[in-house]
């Protein structure tokens, strides 16, 4: 496939890169991500992979755009109110870069259907905000063998981390599991700032981009906090993964996909 | 100086920079290692930019032919894949 005239003028600030060049952009056009969640991670991650050129991007979320998601959900506006989530992300996308190709998933994503829908894609972002659906994103990755980058954001705060079948830990080995009901509240009952969503969208973009070109390393096994309020990033080494976990272990004992209970507060009807 | 033989050739004159730089770049990334691009690029600029730019990247500059139309030939040769 040869770039076009039109495409070496819009990826022409990344052809300029020596760690990209027209080879990288080529396999960013090539390449299929697929983002679960709309909301204030997936939406900076969608605007900027579509910018990038990410050929073909998927988008999973149920929920419709709600008044309290434009603080933070920079793709929906104020028109999109009632909207399926991911058709206005879809529209945000096109509008930016009309090349994609946006596939979108209108439902809950749970065990019945994530493995099905992340078979398709290249690279997983999980951009969720509860802690059911980031172990079930783990799970179906680590079973599907799919690369996926982690991240979560309460208050002033962020993290992500990123996995790579067989050369890291999962999320799982770091945080075993499921947290008690109510030991961590959500961002619907504690807040959180509206850039956060943006600074580790942003970072999660970037994980993809390199994981797609090539380019620098990823963080693996590596878990990667950013404290807003003290402007404190700090990368925590995590220990690789010791054979013993429940799922990307030696002996896993988890082979089958669970749908863990979901604290109702999280569930908007 | 003998006359250079390029492998491939291309015309950057219609465009600004950084394009003239990213064209030359897009083609010479089709081009296999010790392969030799012809570059077409105006006076000024584009002849300034151009040649740093491709020898920042590592490529081997073997020559800045004036034309006598207010355009230059660059001929570079490639180094790396």
């Amino acid at each position: 496939m040869a770039l076009t005239d039109e495409q070496i003028e819009r990826y022409s600030r990344h052809i300029l890169l020596k760690e990209v060049g027209s080879k990288g952009q080529k396999k960013l056009l090539e390449a299929k991500v697929v983002i679960i969640g709309a909301g204030g991670l997936g939406c900076p991650v969608g605007l900027y992979l579509a910018a990038a050129g990410v050929g073909t991007i998927g988008v999973a979320d149920a929920d419709v755009v709600d008044l309290s998601n434009l603080q933070r959900q920079v793709a929906h506006t104020t028109a999109d109110l009632g909207k399926p989530k991911v058709e206005s992300l879809k529209e945000s996308i096109q509008a930016i870069n009309p090349d994609v190709k946006v596939n979108t998933y209108q439902e809950f994503i749970d065990s019945s259907n994530i493995r099905q829908i992340i078979r398709d894609y290249d690279f997983v972002i999980d951009g969720t905000d509860n802690f059911a659906a980031k172990f079930l994103i783990n799970d179906a990755c680590v079973m599907e063998k799919k690369p996926f980058c982690h991240a979560g954001i309460l208050r002033f705060n962020g993290q992500l981390m990123t996995y790579i079948p067989g050369q890291g830990p999962c999320y799982r080995c770091v945080f075993k599991e499921m947290p008690p009901k109510d030991a961590i509240p959500t961002c619907r009952q504690a807040g959180v700032i509206g850039a956060m969503a943006g600074v580790i969208g942003c970072l999660q973009a970037m994980e993809a981009v390199k994981f797609i070109t090539g380019a620098g390393k990823l963080l693996v096994g590596e878990l990667q906090t950013y404290d807003g309020l003290n402007n404190v990033f700090r990368k925590v080494k995590l220990p690789p993964c010791n054979g013993k976990c429940a799922v990307c272990g030696d002996n896993p004992t988890i082979t089958e996909l669970v749908d863990y209970e979901q604290p109702t507060c999280e569930l908007k009807h | 100086m003998a006359e250079i033989k390029a492998d491939e050739t291309v015309d950057v004159t219609h465009l600004v920079c950084p394009n003239t730089f990213v064209k030359a770049k897009v083609v010479l990334d089709e081009l296999d290692e010790g392969q030799i691009l012809a570059v077409r690029l105006n006076d000024g600029e584009p002849a300034q930019n151009v040649p740093r730019s491709l020898k920042e990247e590592g490529h081997q500059i073997l020559s800045l032919d004036e034309n006598g139309d207010g355009t230059y030939t660059l001929y570079v040769k490639k180094v790396g894949d």
